[in-house]
């Protein structure tokens, strides 16, 4: 057993920071798209449109029943053969439109969870004031459904920060593919990869801080 | 002056509403009591349909529903000519006392903040709730939530309040302060339709009692004709066992 290189280890730390942002900036804009599509499907699946809801439970199905980078494959290497609009797309695009789906199958179902868990009565007192079903679900169910659901999706988007490594295996040079091309050429694999596994458990812990101070800002209105 | 005809609900075969005919005029406090399961609530329900009636007309002023023909604008456009008090109180959970009171007015009759929070504070004055103003529902008792679900009701202005057994869910030691809330409201001749088990009270505040069983209005008229001089046995029989 030989010794861990600490030198090597220190000077890689400022390379793949140097990355941070692509990582985190990618599972951003994926949560955000997911959290919209699934915010809309969670609603579908609540009020069950005739034929779309059809549409939903498949998409959702698929997209949980499927492994992720089966997914980035499908979409990055295999659509554009079928559809060749899609061509042109770039590892990061595709990265992130996979993200989004995946994720948003997944958040749809607790979403919807949280929405079924808000006291049913106030949904009838919303409509009985005279507001329509979007004000309803927009100003009254859905900010407290977010209060349930919060703890959950802040998993899901710590997931989602883990999860764009896989985009190193559609040629994107993100904190994994930064590691992964710097300790082929060091062949230090265990100091190289050590240091990206302790970023990616910093930045998630970092979250996890976000994530309480989150929580206790949303649960202000059932304190008493 | 509003009013019903063969206001109809079933679920399944089990018929709830059996065509209801009744007319209420402007001003007038009707309350209506029997048995349970006989379709007191169902009857309020349909009114501005929570739940959506089988077959029958609602007519409130200019504006008539026909359940055979109801569109989602009439529906809308029945509920804001009602307003609606809820047995287990039904606050918005997510807002402070005012906020249940101003929501409905910035949203749905969309008026200007300043003048919804104006006549919030003046209905939080007048429920004698002033000091809750900023707390949310999981910080009041159930009576002040009560009252505070009355507050939102009084601030729509309504053609028609529909109270459902507002007192029914409250502690016994709430109830007091819910029913004189609700005798201020009456006092003012706003046009209520109330279903309580509160004799008492429905005695006092009401112009006219409806006895309901079995879906349909066996028997209707003043306070004391009701209360002192049942004609229907069926009526006579209920207020023996509530007495």
């Amino acid at each position: 057993m030989r010794g861990l290189d600490v030198d090597y280890m220190l000077g890689l730390v400022p390379v793949i920071l140097g990355y941070v942002p692509l990582t985190i900036g990618m599972a951003l804009a994926a949560m955000v798209c997911a959290l919209l599509l699934a915010c809309l499907m969670a609603v579908e699946r609540v009020m069950r449109v005739p034929v779309l809801d059809q549409f939903v439970q498949l998409f959702i199905s698929f997209f949980r029943g499927t492994p992720l980078l089966v997914q980035l494959f499908l979409f990055y290497y295999g659509l554009p053969q079928i559809l060749p609009v899609l061509s042109g797309i770039n590892g990061v695009t595709a990265a992130i439109i996979g993200l989004t789906l995946h994720f948003s199958a997944y958040m749809a179902e607790s979403i919807r969870a949280a929405i079924l868990g808000v006291d049913r009565s106030q949904l009838e007192a919303a409509q009985a004031v005279g507001m329509t079903q979007a004000q309803s679900m927009r100003r009254i169910i859905l900010p407290q459904a977010a209060r349930v659901a919060a703890p959950t999706l802040v998993n899901y988007f710590i997931d989602m920060i883990k999860s764009t490594s896989l985009a190193f295996t559609l040629g994107v040079t993100e904190m994994m593919g930064a590691t992964q091309k710097e300790a082929a050429g060091s062949f230090l694999y265990f100091e190289a990869f050590l240091v990206v596994a302790v970023l990616y458990w910093a930045i998630v812990e970092t979250l996890s801080f976000l994530q309480k101070q989150l929580e206790r800002h949303l649960n202000k209105a059932t304190a008493r | 002056m509003i009013s019903m005809r063969g206001l109809t609900k079933r679920y399944g075969t089990n018929t709830v509403l059996d065509g209801i005919d009744l007319d209420i005029a402007a001003g007038e406090r009707v309350a209506i009591i029997g048995p349970s399961g006989t379709g007191k609530s169902t009857l309020l329900r349909c009114l501005n349909y929570l739940d959506r009636p089988d077959s029958g007309v609602v007519r409130i002023g200019d504006l008539t529903v026909d359940a055979a023909t109801a569109t989602s604008a009439q529906i809308l456009a029945l509920r804001r000519r009602t307003a609606f008090v809820f047995q287990n109180y039904a606050l918005f959970a997510n807002k402070t006392a005012r906020d249940n009171i101003t929501e409905a007015l910035i949203t749905v009759q969309r008026k200007p903040r300043a003048e919804a929070e104006a006549r919030a504070d003046a209905i939080l004055r007048e429920i004698g709730l002033s000091d809750k103003s900023t707390s949310y529902p999981a910080a009041l008792s159930g009576g002040q939530q009560q009252r505070i679900g009355i507050g939102r009701a009084m601030a729509l202005d309504a053609a028609l309040m529909l109270l459902d057994e507002p007192t029914s869910a409250l502690d016994p030691e709430w109830v007091g302060e819910v029913l004189d809330l609700m005798r201020r409201v009456a006092e003012r001749r706003q046009t209520m339709l109330i279903v309580t088990h509160e004799m008492q009270f429905a005695r006092e505040i009401a112009d006219r009692i409806i006895f309901m069983d079995g879906g349909r209005i066996v028997e209707e008229g003043t306070p004391a004709q009701i209360f002192d001089m049942p004609k229907d046995i069926r009526t006579a029989n209920f207020l023996r066992r509530v007495r």
